[in-house]
């Protein structure tokens, strides 16, 4: 006869080593980088232009080029994804409209990283004239992480009691001061960690930025928002395919830096969650 | 002078609410704009199911189905590793692990999702494809199976969160319920957890492989890139999206290559459409 | 003299028939009670009168509302919500410090000077019986009064903008006897300045404070009049039923 128990130890036995076969290899990926890359990594690495065909030198010009991205990215997003937040979380009906709209957030949210390279290539670049520069690539990031500021903050507004607008408007202030007044201030823990999980999907990202602005090497820094730059996860892409014979300290010192950047960014989102649960009022 | 403002800015965020439409709208054009071109000197359907993509011999010949296959073996591969293994995980986090246990596993899980695809990709450079390239004796290891498990591993944080989700969102009465009846914690999980939460978890599996087919970089990086009809898992392949992004730098704007990579463009965003809409579907279903 | 003139009035919310055909009147100056069972709709009638049910996307009303002669849905909103007060069942201090709960709608209408608004704010706590026990920590946050304090904090904040009206909507559901009793010590001292409107679950309370006293029952409005004449000789025998306790 079948024991049932016997059926639910091996069932959770087998469950279990699936959970392990997902976050043992993360433990790894992230040990051995640190333990490879870590030697990598000294002030000559973070300030100097790469030299000798990118084998030696530093990564400088690739790790301002990405925070210029990430910035420009950020200025652009920032302020449409939040009033479109708004509008979903504040003023739009339950009708059609909104339907569409939240389906074409999804949309967004699902198109391919390099369709979005392709597509800012077209508008950007070749269209508008903008050329491969940090203008294109800024606003081709900006475009793509746009889904993840309108879903994080969308969802901080409504984290927001209700009734807190029901008394706003009760005393007669309008819909508009009641988000500015109310809503807004208290939401704002929640738009940052989306905003900031947002920017670390930007400095991660390669595909978008492949046609838009990626220079394979500059030895020196950009000088305006119509140059080319260097970006990081750019950069360890062409240092691991393209160039033969780079030192795999400097593959894994490049790795280093980009995972810790991006890994600071969700760390502090992590954070600001936390401090925010910790000190709600209601 | 108040008023004057409110309106303002209310329309404002009228605008900005219309936004996602407008960009995706704005993507499918300028996709359309340039990828339609092509179709002035190559038929369709040998577009389509052209077996052979020479995009730079002359004449350039440019039949995507090499590619297309390549995508769709890496992604059945990454799916058959992925799914069981990711609603595994799911399951072992919704239901079994310990309440402190359990928030670190999300951490790590959440980790996966924040490292980037180029990393993963240099990482499976230099572990995974010298692995298989020793356990299979194959010339190289830049093959569809490596493809695959890596891709496979980018798929876990979204098949398992979402998943996860929906499986918390089954009321909790009727695990209580089988439970009262003298079911087996894992004869409920299997027998009513896993069919209420049935929707939920195949919109994750959808989400997870349109996330498979999207990747670019670290596909690019371990699958070998040899545009040619896969006879196995264990040979070189290239992916649409690498092709795009491996051949985009060298295609001369307004050539016939250049319209031609934007026309696989469209056939991706066709693709990611279809997944997301069905997926947000049955999220919908769920829901009601 | 007639604040409230109300004609034939019908609410829906969705398919739901909320409130049916009520007719009545509301006088300035006095404390009308509106009592009956859950889902009688008297939170609904309250909600009308400041246009609150509006935020509501499947609200629907016919039939018409004056204050004073004049349509409500013909007055700004705004201005109509400043005109009339309202003050909700639980007490609900906005997540700002006790001075800025006050003055907070004074701000909103466009008050910036700080003097004024100081005035103001110690006008309207005097009214509210909570001065002399907030008086040194106005910059403290709202939330660390007590709940009796919260909830004169919310009437204090209806007070300072000046509404000649206001609905109170089960002040008192969620406070103790003590605090139940300084709530109600104020809106009879409130009465000679505004109109009030009352809605309570706690037939006692209408009893006590006032002056007429309305019974709903599934949305309609079965008999209005004196509290005493309700509460000794009521018209029809399932208001008597009612404060018997016999449902509800």
């Amino acid at each position: 006869m079948k024991n049932p128990y016997r059926t639910q130890n091996i069932a959770f036995f087998f469950l279990f080593l699936a959970t392990l076969l997902i976050i043992i290899p993360v433990g790894l990926i992230v040990v051995v980088i640190i333990q490879k890359g870590l030697p990598a990594i000294n002030w000559q690495f973070l300030s100097d232009i790469p030299r000798q065909g990118m084998r030696a030198g530093g990564i400088l010009p690739a790790i301002i080029g990405t925070l210029y991205l990430v910035t420009g990215a950020i200025i652009f997003a920032l302020p449409i994804g939040l009033l479109s937040a708004i509008y979903l979380s504040e003023y739009a009906k339950d009708n059609m409209l909104t339907r569409i709209i939240k389906l074409a957030i999804v949309n967004l949210a699902g198109v391919p990283s390099v369709v979005y390279g392709l597509f800012g290539l077209a508008l950007f670049v070749v269209f508008l004239k903008f050329g491969a520069s940090i203008l294109s690539g800024s606003l081709t990031l900006g475009i793509m992480i746009l889904p993840v500021i309108i879903t994080a903050s969308s969802e901080a507004l409504e984290s927001v009691p209700y009734s807190f607008r029901e008394v706003s408007l009760s005393l007669g202030a309008s819909k508009w001061q009641t988000t500015r007044h109310i809503v807004l201030p208290n939401a704002l823990p929640g738009i940052l960690t989306g905003t900031i999980l947002g920017l670390g999907r930007a400095a991660g990202e390669t595909a978008p930025i492949l046609f838009t602005v990626a220079a394979f090497y500059l030895p020196q820094l950009p000088k305006s928002i119509f140059d080319q730059a260097m970006a990081l996860p750019y950069h360890l892409y062409v240092i691991s395919t393209q160039v033969p014979n780079v030192d795999e300290k400097v593959r894994y010192g490049t790795a280093l830096v980009l995972l810790t950047l991006v890994l600071f960014m969700n760390l502090v989102a992590i954070i600001i969650r936390y401090k925010f649960r910790k000190n709600k009022k209601w | 002078m108040r008023k004057l403002k409110e309106f303002i800015i209310e329309k404002l965020i009228l605008i900005c609410g219309l936004a996602s439409i407008f960009f995706v709208v704005l993507i499918f054009l300028f996709l359309l704009k340039e990828g339609l071109a092509v179709f002035k000197t190559v038929n369709p359907l040998k577009f389509l199911f052209g077996k052979s993509w020479y995009p730079i011999s002359e004449p350039a010949q440019l039949g995507i189905l090499p590619l297309i296959l390549g995508s769709l073996l890496v992604t059945l591969g990454a799916a058959i590793i992925s799914i069981p293994i990711g609603v595994g995980c799911a399951i072992y986090i919704a239901e079994i692990a310990p309440l402190k246990i359990k928030e670190i596993l999300k951490a790590g899980i959440e980790l996966l999702a924040a490292i980037p695809s180029v990393v993963l990709g240099f990482i499976g450079m230099v572990t995974l494809v010298p692995l298989v390239k020793n356990i299979f004796h194959l010339p190289t290891g830049l093959t569809a199976l490596s493809g695959s498990i890596m891709l496979a591993f980018m798929a876990m944080p979204t098949i398992v969160s979402i998943a996860e989700d929906a499986l918390y969102s089954v009321p909790k009465t009727y695990k209580e319920g089988a439970l009262a009846l003298g079911a087996t914690h894992w004869q409920a999980i299997w027998r009513v957890m896993l069919p209420a939460a049935s929707s939920g978890i195949l919109a994750a599996v959808m989400l997870g492989i349109g996330r498979v087919i999207g990747e670019t970089m670290a596909v690019m990086m371990i699958t070998g890139n040899a545009a040619v009809i896969p006879k196995s898992i264990l040979v070189p392949v290239r992916t649409l999206t690498a092709t795009i992004a491996a051949e985009m730098g060298e295609a001369v704007v307004g050539s016939e290559h250049y319209f031609a990579l934007f026309a696989i463009g469209i056939v991706l965003f066709v693709i990611s459409f279809a997944i997301n809409v069905s997926a947000d579907l049955f999220l919908h279903k769920r829901q009601q | 003299m007639v604040k409230f003139k109300i004609h034939d009035l019908n609410i829906w919310f969705g398919s739901i028939h909320a409130l049916k055909q009520v007719n009545m009147e509301i006088q300035s100056n006095e404390i009308l009670s509106i009592i009956g069972p859950a889902n009688s709709g008297k939170t609904t009638f309250l909600r009308t009168l400041n246009r609150l049910n509006d935020l509501n996307t499947n609200f629907k009303m016919t039939g018409a509302v004056e204050i004073e002669g004049e349509d409500i849905r013909g007055i700004n909103i705004e201005v109509l919500r400043r005109k009339i007060g309202m003050v909700f069942a639980l007490p609900l201090p906005l997540p700002l410090s006790i001075f800025e709960n006050v003055s907070y709608g004074l701000r909103m209408h466009g008050e910036r000077k700080k003097k004024k608004l100081e005035e103001k704010v110690e006008e309207a706590l005097q009214q509210a019986y909570l001065w002399e026990e907030v008086k040194n920590r106005l910059e403290e946050s709202a939330f660390k009064l007590s709940g009796g304090q919260q909830q004169r904090l919310c009437i204090a904040r209806t007070l300072a903008v000046g509404p000649e009206v206001i609905l109170f909507d089960e002040p008192c559901s969620g406070l103790d006897p003590i605090s139940t009793a300084k709530v109600e010590e104020a809106m009879v001292k409130l009465k000679q300045k505004y109109t009030i409107v009352l809605v309570t679950n706690n037939v006692k309370q209408a009893a006590r404070v006032g002056d007429r006293t309305a019974f709903f029952l599934n949305g309609e409005l079965i008999e209005l009049d004196r509290t005493d004449k309700i509460f000794t000789a009521p018209f029809d025998k399932r208001t008597d039923g009612y404060i018997r306790g016999k449902f509800g």
